[in-house]
This record gives structure tokens, sequence and C-alpha cells, in this order.
């Protein structure tokens, strides 16, 4: 297995050879879901850390 | 489970579990473990996950052959097998872990359960969407209703229920159990996916890899294993990550999360 680049132009790359809509569109998908996972997994766990801290001020840990 | 440490109190267990699980292995599964365990364990799967990722990704787009009969359409291949594995494996490991919660009411497993399924879903969706993608590019059209596509679509459709069923009961102890048997009712679905394109005559065609071999050319099938891997420690990540927050949000008064160095005071 050599690693020659297989495309010649960043055009031809770009246009997947005519499949571009469907190749980008799947690679797309793929990137917006898993960096909106990621955004959602740290939003949800400065919420619950949040929660104890409030838990811990209503309340303190003796 | 019942270090003195564990807030969540032992339960009651309808019996007791196998001795090779008491002692040792049992103490992480400790919620105040697994969470230290797992947070150490999160940034060699990023990190893994990156790498991997990149370099499967680069070999697969920039690297790897056109297909001899689908042209460049096939490098879908790259993000549509690796969700598919991850959809089906993380189904079994979710009803692994809910029969391992019903068995032995450990609520860790419960945890890692509902951890699994919106990643499982969210892979899924990505490998109906792509197939559609793949589809429309080499058989000229979105959808059939072929024995893989729709078993997978049934598969998204118990992700769905499952999410749905657990969001839908107020107590967590509940919808553990509810989610556990709805998990293990499906996964008979899983074979059904990786056997339908040796069962039923399917437009889908049949694997390129199996235990027997590959018929893939190396550059493609190298992309393919490393982009899988990579896509793997991502959903490692991700379920290791969900499970800690569910974690925090089930022990919000237990004192030894109260006092973890994140928590601001």
């Amino acid at each position: 297995m050599s690693l020659t680049l297989h495309w010649t132009s960043l055009h031809d790359f770009v246009a997947m050879g005519g499949h571009a809509g469907t190749v980008w569109a799947s690679v797309g998908a793929v990137a917006v879901f898993l960096v909106a996972e990621l955004v959602l997994l740290g939003r949800r766990r400065r919420a619950a850390l949040r929660a104890l801290a409030e838990a811990v001020h209503e309340e303190p840990v003796r | 489970m019942d270090s003195p440490t564990t807030a969540m109190p032992a339960h009651p267990a309808t019996f007791p579990p196998p001795a090779a699980l008491r002692g040792s292995l049992l103490r992480h599964a400790s919620p105040q473990h697994f969470h230290a365990l797992a947070g150490r364990l999160l940034p060699w799967a990023w990190m893994l996950a990156a790498v991997l990722l990149a370099a499967g990704l680069a070999l697969g787009f920039l690297v790897a052959p056109a297909d001899h009969q689908q042209g460049e359409a096939y490098r879908i291949i790259f993000l549509h097998v690796p969700t598919a594995w991850i959809a089906m494996l993380a189904y079994v490991a979710m009803a692994f872990w809910g029969a391992v919660g019903l068995a032995w009411n450990t609520r860790l497993s419960f945890l890692l359960m509902r951890a699994l399924a919106p990643t499982g879903a969210a892979c899924a969706f990505l490998n109906l969407w792509t197939g559609a993608l793949w589809g429309q590019s080499t058989w000229g059209t979105w959808w059939v209703w072929d024995a893989r596509l729709t078993s997978m679509l049934l598969l998204f459709f118990l992700y769905a229920g499952f999410l749905a069923l657990t969001a839908s009961i107020d107590d967590p102890q509940r919808g553990d159990r509810a989610g556990a048997v709805l998990a293990l009712a499906g996964v008979v679905n899983v074979p059904v996916i990786y056997f339908s394109v040796q069962w039923w005559n399917t437009l889908h065609q049949g694997a390129s890899i199996t235990p027997r071999g590959t018929s893939v050319a190396p550059g493609m099938l190298w992309a393919l294993l490393l982009s899988s891997l990579g896509l793997w420690a991502y959903a490692v990540g991700a379920v290791l990550s969900r499970a800690r927050c569910l974690v925090l949000e089930r022990e919000r008064h237990a004192a030894w999360a109260r006092r973890l160095p994140e928590v601001a005071r």
C-alpha cells in the first residue's frame, strides 16, 4: 500500500467523481452529530456540577 | 457494592451475584469509583478517537483508490460501516447491562445501559442517513424495503422507543427496569441485521469483511479499520462521559459527589 495522494487537484477532491452531494452530506451529518453530542455532554456535566455546588451551598458538607 | 463510601443504598438483590463478581470487581461498580475511573480513561478515549479518526478518514478520503464499480461514491463506506457496527454492538451492550441490572440490581449497570442509548441511536440514524445517500449514488434510490435496511430502521426505532420510554418514567428505578426489558426484547433484531444479507436476497451488498477474510483493497481496508476504531474510541468516550453525568445526577445527595474538586464552591 503506497501513501500517494489519490487526487490530482483540490477540485477533483471536492467533486468526488460527480458524487459530491451525497459524499459530503454524509461527512457533514456525521461531523454535526459528533460535535453536537460533545457540546451537549459538556453542558450536561457543567449543569450536574452546578447542581452539586448549589446543594453544597444550601446544606454544606461537614 | 456495600463499600461505606457508596451513597446508593445496597438494594436487596433478587439473588446474590456469583462469587467471582463479589469483592474487587464490584468495588469498581460503586458510583464513586466508576466516576473516578471513567474520568481517568476519558482523555485516552478522546485522544485515540482524534488520532484514529483523522488517520482513517485521511486514508479513506485522500489516499484509498476509487472503487472499480462505484467510483468515488463508495467512500461513504468509511462512515457508513463504522456507524453500523457501533449501532449494533452498542445495542447488544445496552441489553447486556440491562440484563445484569435486572438480575443483580446493580445500579451502575442501568446507568451504563442508559448512557449507551443516545450514542447508539445517533449511530443508527447516521447509518441510515449515509446509507440513503450512498443508495442514491449507486442504486439510484434513497430507500428500498429490503431486509437489511428495514431491520436497521427497526433498530433505530428500538433506540427511539428506549429513549422515549425511559424519559417518560419519572421514577429512575422503574425507568431502569422498563428500559432493560425493552432493550432485552429488542436484542434479537441485531443478529437479524447482521445475517439479513445472507438470509434474504437483498439489494444491499454482502459483508466485505467477515471472520473468513476480506474482499477489499489494502488501502480501503486500513482506512475502514482505522476509522472504525476511531469511531469506537469516540463512542466509548461519549458513553463514559454520559455515564459520569448520570452518576452525578443520581448521586446529588452523596457526600463524595459534593466533595469532588470539580464542584465549585
